[in-house]
């Protein structure tokens, strides 16, 4: 069991880096009910993160609530970070996710903590990664991080988690192109949630072929979060990969190529932007000669030269 | 920082609409708000608090339930050591009881009258009132884990 004046120092130093008062190493020296668990001497095992992710509305926070009840059940502790968009215009934000986990808020073995974005791309918040490192600090078995599957956030939880689950939805016949070829790079598990909704063994077919495409075996599930039908076997097959070989390291590099390949391609396009050919057409929109869509048209135009060049 | 706000529903109380409104109008002023759905013992609402380590509560009670639901909350905040989260109320809360729950510590309550400006005027106001202000909480943090760390 976890004290509640753990609840309250890791709540506190979530705060304090998420507000930039201190950074990761500074919360935790100055939270000390944190790491009192382990105490520095013994060598506690470290919590395993799980990543949720997957469009808004696929039924994520209702799955974490189940995920919730599973892993308590079994006897371990666990922390939630579950992250919503801040509105780009106002930084405000509604966060609902707790709605659908209250049923575990009396429990001291749970402990919620919702997180806005406080970024344009709405994706983790900056402070995800150390709020994680500071519930597995207080002691918690398991952390889970609810993100919204949007932009490159499916590519910052690999940094994050140990085990990603992608959760999606049936839907009518483009069901599948919605699921980026590149998740089944990030994926551990697949799940297709609303699984008494039509087409649900459609997608989960769609997703066992393009699945089969790649190298790793990936279990694709389904679920109904609603009434928990399903989720003992995403719960065995989370604890199959939390026992299994230590992904980790696997993972983070796989997550270091493809930022580094992110990071090239975004220093090629500035790179592009200004060379003379660029230049020219920035200038004429600048006059008014070229709409920005037009402007646009020809500078990937310029870019696309350029990659077929290399 | 953005303000974070615990917008909370207890006991049977079903009417949303207003802590909805509540919530989207906080967020529209650049706040944070948690929003913790219907049905909140006051124990979930003050776990919910302190989880999300909130710079108010806000409870919103239709029901004519506030003369309870308020003490009960008050003291498990003390219960709990925390001093430094501001609770304020909204909803159908008579005038005569106004007087007796700010006596237990509830800094403000919102009735229908109050529009939605007064309501983010007065929950700015309180924050900056509470001096809740980032360093100073870090401090709080250092103080009290000084002490725990002594006993
Ligand atoms: C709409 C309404 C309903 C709707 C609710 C729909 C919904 N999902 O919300 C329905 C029809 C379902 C309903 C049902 C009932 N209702 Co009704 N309902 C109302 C009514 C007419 C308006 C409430 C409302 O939505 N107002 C609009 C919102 C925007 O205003 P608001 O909630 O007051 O919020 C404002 C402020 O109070 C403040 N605020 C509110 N919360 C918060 C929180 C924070 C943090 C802050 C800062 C501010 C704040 O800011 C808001 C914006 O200004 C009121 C009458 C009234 N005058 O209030 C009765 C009223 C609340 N209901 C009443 C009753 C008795 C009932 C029922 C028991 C009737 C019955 N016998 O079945 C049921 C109970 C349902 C339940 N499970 O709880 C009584 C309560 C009596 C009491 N308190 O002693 C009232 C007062 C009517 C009356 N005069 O008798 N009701
Ligand atoms: N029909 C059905 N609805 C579900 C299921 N799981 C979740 N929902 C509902 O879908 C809505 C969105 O769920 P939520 O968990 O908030 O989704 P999130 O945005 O991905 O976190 C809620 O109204 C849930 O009750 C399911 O398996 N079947
Ligand atoms: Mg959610």
């Amino acid at each position: 069991m976890i004290a509640h004046r753990v609840h309250r120092d890791l709540a506190r130093a979530i705060s304090a880096v998420e507000n930039g008062v201190t950074d990761y190493r500074g919360a935790l020296a100055r939270f000390t009910a944190l790491g009192s668990a382990s105490n520095g001497t013994t060598a506690r095992k470290r919590a395993d993160v799980i990543g949720i992710t997957g469009p808004p509305g696929a039924g994520k926070s209702t799955l974490v609530d189940r995920l919730i009840e599973g892993v308590r059940a079994a006897g371990e502790t666990v922390a939630v970070i579950a992250v919503d968009p801040s509105s780009p215009f106002t930084h405000g934000a509604v966060l609902g996710d707790r709605v659908r986990m209250q049923r575990h808020a009396g429990d001291p073995g749970v402990f919620i903590r919702s997180m806005a974005s406080r970024s344009a791309g709405g994706g983790l918040a900056p402070a995800t990664r150390d709020a994680v490192r500071l519930a597995d600090e207080a002691g918690f078995d398991v952390v889970i991080v609810e993100t919204v599957g949007v932009g490159q956030v499916e590519l910052e939880i690999v940094a994050v988690a140990d085990v990603i689950v992608v959760v999606t939805v049936p839907a009518l016949g483009d069901g599948v192109q919605a699921i980026k070829a590149g998740l089944t790079e990030i994926a551990d598990i697949f799940v297709v949630n609303m699984a008494d909704r039509p087409g649900a063994n459609a997608s989960a077919t769609d997703l066992k072929h393009m699945v089969r495409e790649g190298k790793r075996d990936i279990p694709v599930l389904q679920t109904i979060a609603q009434d928990g039908t399903g989720v003992p076997e995403l719960l065995a097959a989370l604890n199959k990969k939390r026992d299994g070989d230590d992904s980790n390291a696997v993972r983070a590099v796989r997550f270091e190529i493809v930022r580094r390949a992110r990071d090239e391609a975004v220093r090629g396009a500035l790179a592009a932007l200004d060379t003379p050919d660029a230049a020219a057409v920035l200038d004429r929109l600048r006059d008014h000669e070229l709409t920005r869509n037009d402007a646009i048209d020809a500078l990937q135009h310029i870019f696309g030269g350029t990659a077929h060049a290399h | 920082m953005p303000i974070k706000v615990l917008v909370a529903k207890p006991g049977l109380d079903g009417h949303d609409r207003g802590a909805k409104i509540v919530a989207r109008a906080l967020r529209d002023a650049g706040m944070e708000v948690v929003y913790t759905g219907l049905h909140q013992t006051p124990e979930m609402i003050v776990n919910a608090a302190i989880q999300e380590d909130v710079d108010v509560v806000g409870v919103s009670i239709l029901s004519g339930a506030h003369m309870t639901i308020f003490p009960k909350i008050m003291t498990m905040l003390a219960e709990r050591e925390v001093d430094d989260i501001a609770v304020v109320g909204g909803g159908v809360i008579q005038e005569a009881d106004i007087p007796k729950l700010k006596e237990i510590g509830v800094r403000e309550i919102f009735n229908a009258e109050a529009s939605t400006q007064d309501l983010i005027d007065g929950i700015e106001r309180i924050v900056a009132q509470t001096g809740r202000d980032r360093s100073r909480r870090e401090a709080a943090g250092t103080a009290g884990a000084g002490q725990a760390a002594s006993r």
